[in-house]
């Protein structure tokens, strides 16, 4: 029998390490992950193809959210769109008061409102927009909004016990209502063709290839630190009940734990994170356009992360990054090939390959490096330790 | 509203109900499908609305030849036309049963991405063989008609043929499921799918029957659908959304809930888009069926069960 | 509403029905301090209901479940355990997923909520308390042990010993020597007997040789309603009973 010691958790630095960090091959990925995105990618791709694959990086902000809702919670959320799109708007919203200045908006009929607001005769700028003329209030706002739209969309349906398949229909149709919410506001938030022509932060001018690139590893610096922030929550006793709930909402439910709250707090914590993606997106690309955060969009953020391994943190990103990838090479070369490839994709995922490329990963590759680097003289005591690995690595 | 008379006030709202009616067919149509489907094979079919638009498709095909090769039987065609959307969409959901879902049962959440990949590859199909225009059927003229039943209330034929169309396949599907051997089968499969294969009911050709004929049901959908709209690729994509919703409001499991849910959004739908465009229309509906489901959540009419 | 009682658990006039049929039809129970009971009855009795209306996963349509005097039937499933209610399931539910520390650690009564459970460590005192209830469950040599390598029975007393962890007054057991051998079940006696001794304890079962052995008092239920309650024995020479069991 072990001793009470061994235990107890120790000291905080310790335990924090512990907790990102649980074994070896936790560290390993997360190192490979970030030489790659740090300095494999920055050194050997063109600034376009680094700008693209900055934009993949966006994706990436909702499958990880996604893994943490879908794959270790069970909700599947159909609707991500949404979120990414709260944060991708209160930025572009923010850039466009900025390119809309009294100077060089002069022609318009009423100077220093948006482009599409003249247009649409609208002549004074709305109240909604007000908070946008602020970075800081903007900042706040990318994380608010997300915040209490998933709240809100989320907490009724928890708490009455909606099944997964209703909530999963539920988001669909809120991604979907966004959509037209959008569509249907022309003079308000740009209508379907989107608010384009966003130019500076602060006077800062993104469109530059030097201020792409320095976008580029911000965004690779706080999608690693979403993913650090992720493994922590998953790690800690939030993190087992989220996966036992998933499994035996009953029992849990019967240990006295609040299911609701939880199920809400992971959606959330997944609606802040994609809308942190949405927002560095519009910086990014310099617009954002309802048709970027609609049903089908939305639904490929879910096949990134099944790409990746619904279950995995670090398989959500290579996810993001593979079919992102596969899609603008050959989408633009075959476009009717790509569909049936694409539609292709979501079925074999399903039924071959459920938990993704991690899946792929866990049981194919590393048995054959371990099988490659086993020492002759293995004891039944380290084998145990290995078994315990494979189940604590995500 | 002060311009209007009162006949004329009456009038709008006859046209807007029936137009809503419509709708509610379409809705009715959809959802029978996915209700038996989801009922009996925990199955969610994303690509419910590419059958009915493969129906559409048939229709429209069926009526050129038609009318190229034998202009003569114009007027009858339908007869014919009706039956062969329902075959195709029946044979290829039958393909659909044996090669895919057959291997998905009870796995709700991951049936929903499969569909959703089959539809797109669906709609490719449709691109790529038929072609990515709009299409419409060649009609005949009776059938485009109107009725008036006062000097001021035009009521489409074909919305008229729709609806007695869709009583005729429900009042005909409930009939099936209660009296025939098929549908005892059926029932019984939904009911206790172990203990049906114990009594010697060959489950899995049910189910592969049940999925064809849910499929079936659309295809028809889809014939009529080409004589209030033009058919694309992607047409189906407007319908599944709001199809699902219908079923969800309903209750997922009851049919009485669905023909309620599908006449509630048919009708509020028509008459929100009668005061508003249509995207700010489509987004008060969404809207208020959130609302609805917040203090619903199991829909408006769900069955007390033990669970 | 009736006054207070010195009850532990005072359930009255307790209906609800499905659809129109009633499955639990106006039942009357009255559970003392301390006390261990045994519920019986042919199936479809309305055992396990009864268990599902006091934990809160049914509602009743009718009537009244008082726990120490506050009144349950209006109550969540997890306010309601933290009441001091445990229920362990018909099969056994546990995480398998989860070594057997793991899931002992999991039903550990404090930060049960969102912000808590994110804060939660692995204090002396909790390992202590893990180390006595696994212990008393027969499992503390297996604490390492993923959960769904246990045997059946051992999976039985996991899920025991995750309400004990929990220290609840009353705890309800359904079925909890289903699947059990000889040996399993009079082991697994014994240990009701002595969690008996600090709080009540209510058991649904089906073995009598099991329920000879431990009840102090039995219930017996047919179609919603109690028929016989008394001593083992007394129950056992009821011609009602008898007819019940046997059928008509």
């Amino acid at each position: 029998m072990n001793s009470l010691k061994d235990y107890t958790d120790p000291s905080f630095s310790k335990l924090l390490y512990q907790r990102l960090f649980a074994n070896k091959e936790a560290l390993v990925g997360f190192l490979i992950l970030t030489a790659l995105l740090l300095l494999v990618l920055p050194l050997f791709l063109s600034p376009f193809r680094l700008g693209l694959a900055g934009r993949y990086l966006c994706y990436a902000f909702v499958a990880v959210g996604l893994v943490m809702c879908w794959g270790k919670a069970g909700i599947l959320s159909l609707g991500q769109g949404m979120f990414f799109g709260a944060g991708g708007y209160c930025m572009a919203m923010f850039l466009k008061l900025e390119a809309s200045d009294p100077e060089s908006t002069a022609i318009q009929t009423t100077p220093g409102i948006p482009d599409f607001m003249d247009w649409n005769q609208v002549t004074e700028l709305p109240w909604f927009w007000m908070p946008f003329k602020s970075f800081p209030l903007t900042v706040l706002l990318i994380l608010v909004v997300p915040l209490v739209l998933a709240f809100v969309m989320s907490f009724f349906y928890f708490k009455g016990r909606v099944t997964g398949v209703v909530f999963a229909i539920l988001t669909q149709s809120m991604v979907a209502c966004l959509w037209y919410f959008i569509v249907g506001n022309q003079g308000y938030f740009g209508g379907i063709n989107g608010i384009t022509d966003l130019k500076t932060l602060n006077g800062w001018d993104i469109r530059e290839d030097s201020s792409q690139r320095i976008l580029y590893f911000i965004c690779s610096l706080l999608l690693l630190a979403c993913i650090l922030l992720s493994r922590y929550i998953l790690s800690s006793r939030l993190g087992r009940v989220l996966v036992a709930q998933r499994d035996m909402e009953n029992r849990v439910r019967f240990s006295g734990y609040n299911i609701t709250s939880f199920k809400v707090f992971v959606f959330c914590f997944a609606a802040v994170i994609s809308s942190i993606g949405g927002a560095l997106f519009t910086l990014q690309v310099g617009f954002m356009s309802p048709n970027l955060i609609g049903v089908v969009p939305s639904i490929d953020m879910v096949i990134f992360t099944a790409v990746g391994g619904r279950e995995s943190l670090l398989g959500a990103v290579y996810g993001a990054l593979a079919v992102s990838y596969a899609k603008t090479i050959f989408s633009e070369a075959y476009p009717n090939l790509w569909m049936f490839f694409y539609g292709g994709v979501f079925i074999a995922i399903v039924l071959f390959l459920p938990k993704g490329l991690a899946g792929l990963y866990q049981d194919n590759i590393k048995v054959w490096v371990k099988n490659w680097m086993r020492k002759p003289e293995t004891d039944p005591e380290s084998l145990k330790i290995k078994e315990s690995e494979v189940n604590n690595v995500e | 509203m002060g311009d209007y008379t009162i006949q004329e006030i009456y009038s709008v709202v006859v046209m807007q109900s029936f137009s809503g009616l419509s709708l509610l067919c379409i809705f009715v149509l959809m959802g029978l499908g996915l209700y038996i489907i989801f009922g009996q094979m925990g199955v969610i079919n994303m690509a419910h609305a590419e059958f009915l638009v493969m129906g559409s498709y048939t229709m429209c095909l069926f009526s050129k030849f038609i009318s190229a090769n034998f202009p003569w039987m114009m007027n009858y065609y339908i007869i014919l036309a009706v039956p062969l959307s329902f075959a195709v969409a029946f044979g290829v959901g039958y393909l659909v049963e044996w090669l895919l879902i057959s291997r998905l049962y009870k796995r709700a959440l991951d049936t929903l991405l499969a569909t959703w990949g089959l539809s797109l590859i669906f709609q490719q199909c449709f691109r790529s063989f038929i072609g990515a225009r709009e299409i419409s059927a060649d009609l005949p003229d009776w059938l485009m008609g109107t009725w008036m039943p006062t000097d001021s209330i035009f009521i489409p034929v074909n919305g008229l043929v729709l609806l007695a169309l869709t009583i005729a396949i429900t009042v005909g599907l409930v009939l099936f499921m209660t009296k025939s051997r098929l549908g005892l089968r059926m029932r019984a499969t939904t009911q206790n799918r172990e203990m049906s294969n114990a009594l010697g009911v060959n489950t899995k050709m049910t189910d592969r029957l049940t999925f064809a004929l849910a499929c079936g049901i659309s295809g028809i959908a889809g014939a009529f659908f080409t004589t209030m709209a033009s058919t694309s690729p992607t047409a189906g994509t407007n319908y599944i959304v709001d199809s699902f919703l219908v079923l969800v409001l309903g209750g997922l499991g009851s049919l009485l809930g669905l023909f309620i849910s599908a006449a509630f959004l048919g009708i509020l739908s028509s008459v929100l888009e009668f005061f508003m465009s249509g995207s700010l229309a489509k987004v008060w509906l969404y809207l208020i069926i959130f609302v609805v489901l917040m203090k619903f959540t199991r829909g408006l009419f769900s069955a007390r069960i033990r669970t | 509403m009736s006054s207070n009682t010195d009850f532990i658990l005072a359930i009255e006039d307790l209906t609800v029905s499905f659809d129109g049929f009633k499955a639990v039809d106006g039942l009357t129970l009255y559970i003392n301090k301390g006390e261990l009971r045994v519920i019986i009855g042919p199936n479809g009795a309305g055992k396990t209901t009864v268990l599902d209306l006091i934990s809160g996963k049914t509602r009743a349509t009718e009537g009244s479940i008082r726990f120490n005097n506050i009144e349950l039937t209006k109550m969540k499933e997890h306010q309601i355990v933290r009441a001091g209610i445990g229920r362990k399931f018909q099969t056994p539910s546990i995480y398998g997923n989860l070594t057997v520390f793991e899931n002992l650690e999991l039903s550990y009564p404090y930060d049960r909520n969102v912000f808590g459970s994110l804060r939660f460590k692995r204090s002396q005192a909790v390992v202590e308390k893990i180390f006595e209830v696994a212990e008393e469950i027969f499992l503390e040599e297996l604490l390492e042990k993923q959960a769904e390598f246990l045997s059946h029975g051992q999976k039985q007393w996991l899920e025991i010993g995750m309400l004990l962890v929990q220290d609840p007054e009353l705890i309800m057991l359904d079925e909890p020597v289903a699947g059990m051998t000889a040996k399993e079940r009079d082991a697994t006696a014994l240990l009701l007997k002595k969690i008996a001794k600090r709080r009540s304890v209510v058991i649904i079962e089906h073995d009598m040789g099991f329920v000879g052995k431990i009840a102090d008092k039995v219930t017996v239920l047919h179609l919603g309603k109690i028929i016989k309650e008394g001593t083992m024995e007394a129950v056992q020479n009821d011609p009602t009973v008898k007819k019940v069991y046997l059928g008509h």
